[in-house]
C-alpha cells in the first residue's frame, strides 16, 4: 500500500449513485485524509446525506467504489464498518427508551465490553461533552434541552473511539446561541482527539469554522474542494451565492 | 330469589365458570401473542405479505363467533367439542389486533432512530429486540388490550361448544329466563373485560416511552410485581383446574353430555350420577348446541348423551316423520348400531312430544280430552304457537289439516311464553312440550292425540358401543332406568329446575334416593 493510500481514510472512485433510474451522485472523486474535517457544503438534495451514507455502507454505489482504509465497502462486513465510525445526525438520532448512559453506552455494549469499563467511559464521555455524569446519566433523552441532547449524540458516537466520525447536519435543529458554542468546543474536540471528520451542513459559517477543506456539493457534483480561505477566495457562482448570505446576516447583526 | 340470594347460593359454581373463563382467554391471548407478534414483524420485512395476510385476519374477525365454531367442529385435530376448539376459535379473533398493530407499531418508529440504531452497528435481530419491539411496545400492548376485551367476549360463546365460561350462565338465564343467571353470567363477563382492561392500560402505561423519567427506575420493578402477580392467578388457577377431581385419572371414565335444555341435562345428570355411584368417573360435557352431542358422541369425545327417537329419525337420519313409536324406535336403534356404532337405551319411559295444551278449567268444563273434542270450539279460539312449531315438517301445518282446525286468531309467539300466555287466558290453546314442568303448575290439561299425528319422541340415552365393552357399569345403568321415569315425574323434574330454580344436581340427588337407585 502507498504512502498516499496510507494517509487516505476514505476514498471515493468514481462514484455513481442512483435510485429509481434518478442520479443522484454522478462520477464523484474524494479524499478524506485522516486527522482532518471534511466539510460537504450544499443545499437541500444536492447528494451531501447519500455521499455520507455511502461511507459506513448505508447506501452502496451503484457504480465506482468507496474504500475504507483502504479496502471497499463492499468487501467491509457492514456490522464491523459501521462500528468503527461514529454516527451523528439532527437532534443525535437518541433511543427515546434508553438512559442517557445507555444510549452513550450502546456500541461498546455491542462490543462486549463489560460493565464496568462501560461506565467508566459513559462518565468520561459525558464529562468530554460538558455534561455532569451525575445530573445526566439516569435520565432520558426527553428530559433534555436539543443542545443536551446534541451533546449526548456526540459522546455517543466517541463511545468506542472510533477513527472516523461521520455527522449529518449535527447542529442544525439548535438556537444560534447553543449552535455556536457547540461547533467551538467541536471543533476542539476534534483536534485533541485528533479524530477524522466528515460532516455534512447547509450552513456556510459552519463550514467555514469547522472545516480544514470544504467540499461544494451542488446537483450530485462536487465542483470544489478546497480550504476555507481558498473558499473566500473563490468566484464560482455557488460559492459567492453562499458569501453574500453570509455578508447579509453580517448586516443584520 | 333476590339476586344476592343466589349469589350466595351459587357462587361456588360463578367463580367456577370465572376460573374457565380467566383461563381461556388468558392462554388463547397468550398463543395470539406467541403467533402475532412475529407474524407482524415478519410482515413489515416483507411488505408483499402484508396485504394477504392483513386481509385474511381481517376475514378470520368478520365471521360470526357461533359460525366459526360450527366450521371447526367438523375438523379433525384442532376442531372437536370442548377447550381446544374454543381456544382455537378464540386465538384467530384475537390475531387481527394483535398482528395489525405490530406492524402499526414497528412501522411507527421514528425512521431516524432505526437509521441511528443501523449506522451503530447493530444487527438486523439488534435493532429488532433493542429498538424496534421496545418503541413499538406501546401500541403491541394496545393491540393485546383489543384482542383481549374481545376475547372476554367472544368467550361467553364458548359455552356453546362445552368449554364452559360464564357463557353457561347467560345461554342458560336465557333459556330458562331467568334473570339472575343472566345477570350473573353478564355482569361478571364485563366485570371480567373492564378489569382485563384496566391492567392492560396500566401495562401500556409502563411501557409508554413518552411517560419515561428518571425517577422510573422501579418501573422493571413494578413490571416484575405485575407479571409475578399474574402468573400466580392464572398459575393458581390452572392448578386448581387440574386438581378438579372429576379430571383425575380414575379406572373407568366416561364422558356424559346432553343437548342445551333443562330435561337433557336432567338425563344427563341422572346417568352421571348412576354412574359416579358405580365407581366410574364422569366428566359432564352438558348444554351443547345443535347437533353438537351428535358429532361429538360420533367422533368419540362422548360417551353417552339422552336423545329422543323422533329427532334422531327425522334430524340426524333424515327420514320422513311416522307415528308408530315401536317403528321409529327399531328403526333408529338398526340404523345407529351399524352407521354409528352407538347403541340405543331402552325408552325411558316418556315422551317429550308437542303438547296441544288447554286451561284445566276449561277442559273439565266442556268435558274436552281429545284434541277431536277440542276441534268443535277453536273457531271461537285464539291458538299461540312457538316459531319452531309454526314452521317444522311435524309442526302446524300438518296438524292443522289432520284435525280440520280454524282458528279465530294463530298468533306466533316464543314457546316458553306460551304456558303464562294461555293461563292467564291471553291465548286459548297452545302447544307446548308433554314434560313442561308448568303444565301441572300452572293447571294446564293435554288434550289426547287422537289422531296420532305427532310422531313419537320417545327418551332414550344414546351410549358408544365401545364404551358399553369398556364400561360394564353402562350396562347396568341403562337397564335400571328403563322404563324407570313416567311423565309425571319428568314435568316435576323439569319444575323444580326451572320453576324453583333449584341446582339440578341437588334434584337428581334426590330423586335417584327416592327411587332407590
Amino acid at each position: 500500500m502507498t504512502d498516499v493510500a496510507d494517509k487516505a481514510l476514505v476514498e471515493f472512485h468514481n462514484v455513481n449513485f442512483s435510485l429509481s433510474g434518478t442520479n443522484i451522485i454522478t462520477d464523484l472523486n474524494l479524499t478524506v485524509e485522516r486527522g482532518e474535517t471534511l466539510v460537504l457544503l450544499g443545499e437541500s438534495g444536492c447528494g451531501k446525506t447519500t455521499t455520507l451514507k455511502m461511507v459506513n455502507r448505508l447506501f452502496e454505489p451503484s457504480a465506482g467504489e468507496v474504500r475504507v482504509e483502504g479496502k471497499t465497502t463492499i468487501a467491509w462486513d457492514p456490522i464491523a464498518l459501521r462500528r468503527r465510525i461514529g454516527y451523528v445526525i439532527q437532534e443525535g438520532g437518541l433511543f427515546p427508551h434508553f438512559t442517557i448512559a445507555r444510549n452513550v453506552g450502546l456500541v461498546p455494549a455491542l462490543a462486549g465490553w463489560s460493565q464496568k469499563r462501560i461506565d467508566d467511559r459513559v462518565r468520561e464521555l459525558l464529562s468530554l461533552v460538558g455534561l455532569d455524569p451525575k445530573r445526566f446519566a439516569d435520565r432520558y433523552p426527553r428530559e433534555l434541552s436539543g443542545g443536551q441532547r446534541q451533546r449526548v449524540g456526540v459522546a455517543r458516537a466517541l463511545a468506542a473511539d472510533p477513527p472516523l466520525l461521520l455527522l449529518d447536519e449535527p447542529f442544525g435543529a439548535l438556537d444560534p446561541l447553543t449552535r455556536a458554542s457547540l461547533q467551538r468546543e467541536f471543533a476542539d474536540l476534534t483536534t485533541r482527539l485528533s479524530k477524522t471528520a466528515i460532516l455534512v451542513t447547509h450552513d456556510v459559517r459552519e463550514a467555514l469554522i469547522l472545516a480544514r477543506r470544504i467540499g461544494l456539493m451542488h446537483k450530485g457534483r462536487l465542483p470544489l474542494l478546497v480550504t476555507p480561505e481558498e473558499f473566500l477566495a473563490s468566484d464560482h457562482p455557488q460559492v459567492r451565492a453562499y458569501i453574500e448570505t453570509l455578508e447579509l446576516k453580517g448586516a443584520d447583526h | 330469589m333476590s339476586f344476592w340470594q343466589f349469589l350466595q347460593l351459587n357462587w361456588s359454581e360463578l367463580l367456577l365458570l370465572v376460573r374457565q373463563h380467566v383461563v381461556l382467554v388468558f392462554i388463547s391471548i397468550l398463543i395470539a401473542v406467541v403467533i402475532g407478534v412475529p407474524t407482524g414483524v415478519l410482515l413489515t420485512r416483507y411488505r408483499a405479505l402484508r396485504g394477504p395476510v392483513l386481509g385474511l385476519a381481517n376475514v378470520m374477525q368478520t365471521i360470526p363467533s357461533l359460525a366459526l365454531f360450527g366450521f371447526l367442529i367438523p375438523l379433525p385435530f384442532i376442531g372437536g367439542i370442548g377447550t381446544r376448539t374454543a381456544l382455537v376459535a378464540l386465538v384467530l379473533y384475537s390475531l387481527l389486533p394483535i398482528i395489525r398493530n405490530t406492524v402499526t407499531g414497528i412501522l411507527g418508529v421514528d425512521p431516524n432512530v432505526r437509521e441511528a440504531a443501523v449506522a451503530m452497528g447493530m444487527t438486523s435481530s439488534q435493532v429488532l429486540r433493542q429498538v424496534e419491539l421496545p418503541l413499538a411496545m406501546g401500541v403491541i400492548v394496545t393491540g393485546i388490550r383489543v384482542a383481549t376485551v374481545i376475547a372476554v367476549g367472544v368467550t361467553t360463546i364458548a359455552a356453546a361448544v362445552g368449554a364452559g365460561g360464564l357463557g353457561v350462565y347467560i345461554f342458560r338465564g336465557l333459556r330458562q329466563y331467568d334473570n339472575n343467571l343472566l345477570l350473573a353470567g353478564a355482569l361478571s363477563a364485563a366485570a371480567l373485560a373492564l378489569a382485563a382492561d384496566f391492567f392492560l392500560g396500566w401495562l401500556q402505561l409502563q411501557f409508554s416511552f413518552e411517560t419515561k423519567r428518571s425517577d422510573s427506575r422501579s418501573t422493571v420493578l413494578k413490571l416484575a410485581l405485575a407479571a409475578g402477580v399474574l402468573i400466580l392467578v392464572v398459575g393458581g388457577l390452572i392448578f386448581l383446574r387440574d386438581r378438579d377431581p372429576s379430571k383425575s385419572g380414575g379406572q373407568a371414565r366416561v364422558s356424559v353430555g346432553s343437548k342445551d335444555f333443562t330435561e337433557s341435562a336432567l338425563l344427563a345428570e341422572i346417568a352421571a350420577q348412576m354412574l359416579e355411584a358405580r365407581g366410574v368417573s364422569v366428566e359432564r360435557r352438558f348444554e351443547l348446541g345443535g347437533n353438537l352431542p351428535h358429532e361429538a358422541m360420533v367422533s368419540g369425545t362422548l360417551d353417552l348423551y339422552p336423545e329422543y327417537t323422533g329427532t334422531s329419525y327425522t334430524a340426524i337420519l333424515h327420514h320422513t316423520p311416522i307415528s308408530d313409536p315401536r317403528a321409529v324406535y327399531d328403526q333408529v336403534k338398526q340404523e345407529y348400531a351399524t352407521r354409528f356404532n352407538v347403541e340405543v337405551s331402552p325408552p325411558l319411559g316418556f315422551e317429550n312430544t308437542f303438547a296441544i295444551l288447554v286451561r284445566g278449567e276449561e277442559a273439565r268444563r266442556l268435558n274436552l280430552k281429545t284434541i277431536s273434542d277440542a276441534a268443535r270450539q277453536t273457531p271461537r279460539w285464539r291458538a299461540g304457537f312457538g316459531q319452531d312449531f309454526m314452521s317444522r315438517a311435524d309442526g302446524y301445518p300438518g296438524f292443522s289439516k289432520t284435525y280440520g282446525l280454524r282458528f279465530a286468531e294463530v298468533r306466533e309467539m316464543d314457546l316458553s311464553l306460551t304456558y303464562i300466555a294461555l293461563s292467564s287466558r291471553q291465548v286459548d290453546l297452545v302447544a307446548g312440550n308433554s314434560t313442561e314442568g308448568r303444565i301441572a303448575t300452572l293447571d294446564l290439561f293435554q288434550l289426547a292425540d287422537d289422531r296420532r299425528y305427532f310422531p313419537p319422541y320417545e327418551a332414550v340415552y344414546l351410549v358408544r358401543q365401545d364404551s358399553l365393552t369398556r364400561v360394564p357399569a353402562l350396562h347396568e345403568v341403562m337397564a335400571k332406568l328403563a322404563n324407570g321415569i313416567s311423565t309425571d315425574e319428568m314435568r316435576r323434574l323439569n319444575y323444580e329446575i326451572d320453576g324453583n330454580k333449584r341446582d339440578p344436581k341437588e334434584v337428581v340427588k334426590e330423586w335417584l334416593a327416592k327411587r332407590g337407585f
